[in-house]
């Protein structure tokens, strides 16, 4: 099997003075995978995808241990504007759009994050167009001005502009109606499926995530509870229920929907 | 009631506010990208001006001076940038203000050190004399004054609306966790703010110290462009401006309509006495953004 595109070795993550977020976390993930990260609020997910993208440090917190190796290099001490240049990318909890930047805008700040020349992003914009066109035809408004599921897209869009390898999101269905967080799903699945884009996913919403994802780990308490293909987790009661809250015969019928 | 008298005192004013709305433009700068209330911003000017005329007085011509000086303001805000602020990077707003007050002390004993203490006369080759206008009278300093930052505030506008440079500070200056999340590099973003900031108080320096005389008072001039943020609001370039003009206006308005039946010397507080009714009825400022958080 050839190198995974990121792997995780026995991560903790400290915020200050002295709270344990995450604690000895390992997996990895190859290329062309959607890998789901659950677990309930608290569990550890945004810090875990924050030590990722090495964001950490602007929250107050650190890397106590452990390594990340994405693409064959250490990358715990890159900072997190050389990792979105080498398509390592976020799309934060909460989309963090700019609010007072028109869409457009918003989406060029990806290119910027990516140092593109002017005739890729243009050509970006195409693409994201393509993919979120609810989002051209509002191009030149403010992106205050957009819905929570535009705002969602647009944050999306705004790390595509980055052309990342792997993209993680943080709860990217958090407060959508259960239609456009299914859209939102469905796009990601065709990226994926289509441009081979590797995807790590952390949700809330167990049974959506599992629907789309190959694997899954599951986060209780900042520690690895559990974790493997989704089929497997989807045929333990006993994950179903401690872990993730849901009744085995609703999550396969969700699920297969 | 002599109104062509009103409209002298009301212009007047007004153009005395641009000489705040200068100031405070450098303020807004660095408090939109980084967070942090500049409190060195008048040392900075004092030190931009003090560095200008004392080249000047060596016998460089006027441009080579003033590009001299330029080069060490850039350098001078991008090291403090690099050196003071940047290690107390995620510390509370307090601590960043008392790094900066510390910082205002020690640029103001670095010029002291350097140039010397004595009071230096700056011409800037522009009469500070009236000019009668229609039986208004206007000082053509003021208007070149005025001209001045008009064009400063013309050309910063054009650069932040539509350069990848100014996207970028937009962008950082509404969500810096965002921008650095985007892959924006905050700390270049930073370097040019503090640049661009030394060259703000190099242009307020000059323009202040032909006016005063570039003395060490020339610092103080960051007590009067506080009211002017209060009033504006602190992260908005059009209400550094628009808080400059309504101070000047009320300073110039109050003074001599009122002043002459409580004594005088009211334009000594007037202008905090705005800032405080605006704290009370609209914190935020004229322009300052409501914050716009999502939970």
């Amino acid at each position: 099997m050839a190198a995974p595109l990121l792997e995780l070795e026995r991560l903790s993550v400290v915020y200050e003075p002295a709270i344990l977020a995450v604690e000895d976390v390992s997996f990895s993930i190859w290329k062309g995978e959607i890998v789901a990260l659950l677990g309930a609020n608290g569990a550890g997910k945004t810090s875990l995808l924050r030590a990722i993208s090495n964001l950490l440090r602007a929250k107050r917190g650190r890397l106590s241990k452990g390594h990340i190796i994405y693409d064959g290099q250490r990358v715990e001490r890159v900072p997190t504007h050389r990792l979105v240049e080498t398509g390592l990318v976020q799309v934060l909890e909460g989309r963090h759009c700019f609010l007072f930047l028109t869409v457009e805008e918003n989406l060029l700040t990806g290119a910027l994050g990516r140092r593109s020349s002017r005739g890729d992003a243009k050509d970006d914009l195409g693409r994201v167009y393509e993919v979120f066109p609810s989002l051209k035809a509002k191009a030149k408004q403010p992106a205050g001005l957009l819905s929570g599921g535009q705002q969602q897209m647009l944050a999306i869009g705004r790390a595509l502009m980055a052309r990342p390898n792997l993209l993680l999101l943080d709860e990217p269905s958090m407060g959508l109606a259960p239609l456009l967080a299914a859209e939102i799903f469905e796009t990601l699945a065709k990226l994926n499926r289509d441009d081979g884009l590797t995807i790590l996913l952390a949700e809330q919403n167990a049974a959506s995530a599992l629907h789309y994802a190959s694997r899954a780990f599951v986060l209780e308490n900042g520690r690895l509870a559990s974790g493997g293909p989704t089929a497997d987790l989807l045929a333990r009661d006993d994950i179903l229920s401690a872990y993730l809250g849901l009744v085995s015969e609703k999550i396969v019928e969700t699920a297969s929907i | 009631m002599d109104w062509s008298f009103l409209i002298g005192v009301v212009i007047s004013g007004l153009l005395a506010g641009v000489m705040y709305s200068l100031v405070a433009i450098g303020f807004v700068l660095i408090y939109k990208t980084s967070g942090v209330l500049n409190f060195a911003q008048g040392s900075m000017l004092l030190f931009a001006a003090l560095t200008f005329v004392s080249l000047h007085e060596e016998g460089l011509p006027f441009w080579i001076a003033f590009v001299l000086t330029l080069a060490i303001m850039v350098l001078l805000g991008v090291l403090i940038e690099k050196i003071v602020l940047r290690p107390l990077i995620n510390q509370p707003p307090i601590t960043l203000f008392m790094a900066t007050l510390g910082l205002s002390y020690i640029i103001e004993g670095g010029a002291q050190f350097v140039w010397g203490t004595q009071v230096h006369q700056l011409d800037l080759g522009i009469a500070d004399v009236p000019l009668p206008l229609n039986s208004i009278l206007i000082s053509q300093f003021d208007i070149f004054c005025a001209g001045v930052a008009g064009a400063i505030v013309a050309v910063l506008g054009v650069v932040l609306q539509y350069t990848r440079v100014g996207l970028a500070f937009r962008a950082a200056a509404f969500d810096q966790y965002a921008a650095l999340n985007t892959g924006l590099r905050l700390p270049r973003i930073w370097a040019i703010t503090w640049g661009v900031a030394g060259f703000i108080a190099l242009v307020g320096g000059l323009l202040w110290g032909a006016r005063t005389g570039v003395q060490f008072s020339l610092s103080l001039v960051v007590l009067k462009s506080l009211p002017v943020l209060v009033v504006g609001g602190f992260d908005s370039i059009i209400g550094a401006i628009v808080g400059g003009l309504l101070v000047g206006l009320t300073e110039t308005l109050m003074e001599v309509y009122v002043g002459p039946f409580i004594g005088g010397g009211i334009d000594q507080w007037i202008a905090y006495a705005l800032a405080l009714a605006f704290l009370l009825i609209k914190p935020t400022g004229l322009f300052g953004q409501r914050s716009v958080e999502r939970v």
